[in-house]
């Protein structure tokens, strides 16, 4: 009952495991886990091997469990039975095939949504366990294709979505252009040394929806931030590599962002409404790069919003009419306490707002978190059935919108209402500001 | 009568000292161990602990129904708490215990009476006894189990199943009395070497986790 092989459903094809596991030998594979259980782990690792007492306690906290029906092997502890305590168990004598099912365990089946950290008496952080198990199948190079590609192009562009240098600046150009029609003095400054805020965005938002940066630009320029968006390399703030298990270059994607940061001497880095990024600026990357906490002042969205609003620099003509529910994206509420900074936003700017439960800290995660949205197109449906209890939870809300302060969730959320034919639209808090408040030409 | 006494001389004696040895040495072999990991690989981890937040999350967990997790499952928190409490508060102020310490060594300290140390006895079999039908009979808990779980219910009964019966004069007593020290000796030796060490790395693992979500997430950890 150990092995993810036993595994029923038939796996899904993906070429970037089944290449990469082509290419191993039985030699690399013992000597990669190895290095990496007794050169790169320590203490938490021993300590939660050892203090796991096998008590289940944690199952409930997974949503990946109490979707699949609560079979066992998806609670957190049975993740970690599948991959580590196999490992363990055949001290390293592991073959081919068991790496690319427990990559499979770790990048498509958990979120590293420390939730379960939450529910373990002990405190014990599966998340971290997965992210060894990543971490010794990129060294084995067996990590699901899309991901995989998107840290190539982390690596050969230092953003995620291969977006060339003149195509970034010509988007901040276009979406300068039209927000000028609403506020025609509006501008989105380039590389300006010296300003207050640098605000940076993820790859995805000049690939895909760059109308993001048009309501930002609006709210910049409303309330009258001395700001500027970087046009060099480092400009994109997500990370894909610290998901891959690829520490390395997830250090080089923060220097770089930092460096710009530092470079262009500004007082605060401001980042767009996305958890991930966060979680690698305001968590990860600092520890890779040696900071014990972000070497730089910066903030989530959410909190860029509440200041704003607190200080009455953005104001609201009418409040958001239709009925809303937000949910929390685990990286900025269980992963900074945004949560109530987040409901204090919203509740200035909408007029009817349901919670949906569990909340804040509590709050499900909505599968795609993690890197397992970046998995792609082969783990799709797998993504969405393994995410029911969240469905359930937002349909009870009975809200038009659903807010999601972050991109991942987006993805999520949307795919999750469309496969349960949920009638709800999912909405950034920015898209919401833009359209409720006071704008330059009335004031 | 005479193989009795060569066993009951040898498990009040010379194995007393080796329980003493290897579950106090033990323990501290395995507490240095574990720092040392973190001296030499992930000293970071002094930076990030917080004593007002270490405290937060312990005052949390060691609360029955202080946590969501535990208020989720009401049955197994009350069992949880009451088998911890009786198992480790029992034995440390049993009469009987305490007399033969006050004996070899002189000192001594409050005893519980008798009839509630039997109750608390009777609460530590429960205890076992329900640990093991949950981990046949829940899904998620039988699926992680694995045969050490099992044998670790028993070293963990044995001292008290047998020292309830002889102290209720329940067969042979002579017999369940050696069994009794034997057993309590195999659970301590145990402690430090099987996943009994929880007791020893709880404390660090809860206080990193209260501190990591208190200090840098912001969070709570209940
Ligand atoms: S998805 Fe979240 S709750 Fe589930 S095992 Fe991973 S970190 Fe834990
Ligand atoms: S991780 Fe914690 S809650 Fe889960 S089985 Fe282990 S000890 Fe129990």
């Amino acid at each position: 009952m150990t092995n993810p092989s036993e595994n029923k459903k038939p796996m899904v094809l993906d070429e970037g495991l089944e290449k990469g596991a082509a290419k191993l030998t039985q030699d690399r594979i013992e000597k990669t886990i190895k290095q990496v259980l007794e050169g790169e782990t320590g203490a938490r690792f021993k300590a939660y091997v050892e203090t796991c007492v096998h008590c289940g306690l944690c199952s409930d906290a997974c949503h990946v469990y109490l979707s699949l029906d609560r079979d066992p092997k998806y609670s957190p502890a049975g993740k970690v039975k599948r991959t580590i305590g196999e490992i363990i168990k055949r001290n390293g004598k592991v073959d081919a095939q068991f790496i690319k099912e427990a990559s499979v365990v770790a990048s498509t089946e958990c979120n590293l949504c420390k939730r379960c950290a939450m529910y373990c008496p002990f405190g014990i952080d599966t998340a971290y366990m997965m992210l060894i198990v990543r971490r010794i199948c990129h060294k084995l190079g067996v990590t699901p294709l899309y991901i995989q590609d998107t840290a190539h192009s982390h690596a050969a562009t230092m953003n995620q979505m291969w977006v060339k240098e003149d195509e970034w600046i010509d988007t901040l150009q276009w979406q300068e252009e039209d927000a000028r029609e609403e506020i025609p003095n509006l501008r989105i400054p380039l590389d300006k040394v010296g300003a207050d805020i640098m605000y940076s965005v993820i790859a995805p938002e000049p690939k895909f929806q760059p109308h993001l940066i048009y309501d930002m630009a609006i709210i910049m320029n409303t309330a009258g931030i001395n700001w500027t968006m970087p046009s060099e390399p480092g400009w994109d703030n997500s990370d894909m590599a610290m998901f891959t298990g690829d520490n390395e270059l997830c250090a080089r994607l923060k220097k770089e962002h930092f460096d710009l940061a530092a470079r262009l001497k500004v007082k605060k880095i401001v980042m767009g409404e996305c958890g991930h990024a966060f979680r690698s600026v305001y968590d990860v990357g600092n520890r890779m790069l040696g900071w014990r906490m972000h070497p730089f002042n910066t903030i989530h969205a959410i909190e860029f919003y509440y200041d704003l609003l607190k200080t009455g620099k953005i104001k609201i003509r009418e409040k958001y009419k239709k009925s809303v529910t937000l949910h929390d994206p685990c990286n900025v509420s269980r992963g900074r306490g945004l949560h109530d900074k987040a409901r204090w936003v919203i509740n200035q700017i909408c007029e009817d707002f349901t919670e949906m439960y569990p909340n804040r800290e509590h709050n499900y995660c909505c599968n795609a978190g993690g890197g397992v949205v970046n998995c792609g197109p082969p783990y799709k449906i797998k993504r969405v059935t393994s995410n029911r209890v969240k469905a359930e939870q937002v349909a009870k809300t009975g809200a038009e919108i659903l807010i999601t302060p972050c991109h991942n969730c987006h993805s999520g959320m949307d795919d999750i209402l469309a496969y349960y034919n949920i009638e709800m639209h999912t909405k950034f808090i920015c898209e919401i500001i833009n359209e409720v408040m006071v704008k330059p030409e009335e004031a | 009568m005479n193989n009795f006494n060569t066993l009951y001389n040898l498990v009040t004696g010379p194995l007393v000292w080796l329980t003493f040895l290897v579950f106090i040495g033990g323990s501290v072999y395995k507490i240095r161990q574990l720092f040392s990991l973190v001296n030499n690989k992930e000293k970071f981890i002094y930076s990030y602990m917080s004593l007002k937040f270490s405290l937060r999350s312990l005052a949390h967990w060691v609360v029955p129904f202080a946590t969501v997790n535990w208020r989720k499952h009401p049955v197994m928190t009350v069992m949880t708490f009451l088998f911890h409490f009786c198992l480790v508060l029992m034995p440390l102020f049993l009469t009987a215990h305490v007399t033969i310490i006050h004996e070899a060594w002189g000192i001594r300290w409050v005893t519980l009476p008798d009839g509630i140390a039997d109750t608390m006895t009777m609460i530590v079999i429960a205890g076992a006894l329900f640990f093991l039908i949950r981990r046949f009979t829940l899904r998620e808990v039988r699926y992680l189990s694995v045969a050490s779980d099992y044998v670790l219910v028993a070293i963990v009964a044995a001292p008290f199943v047998t020292g309830f019966l002889a102290y209720h004069h329940i067969l042979n007593y002579q017999l369940m009395l050696i069994l009794h020290i034997l057993s309590g000796e195999i659970m301590l030796m145990a402690i430090p070497f099987t996943r009994f060490s929880h007791m020893l790395y709880a404390i660090f693992t809860r206080t990193y986790i209260g501190s990591e979500f208190g200090s840098v997430r912001h969070a709570r950890d209940w």
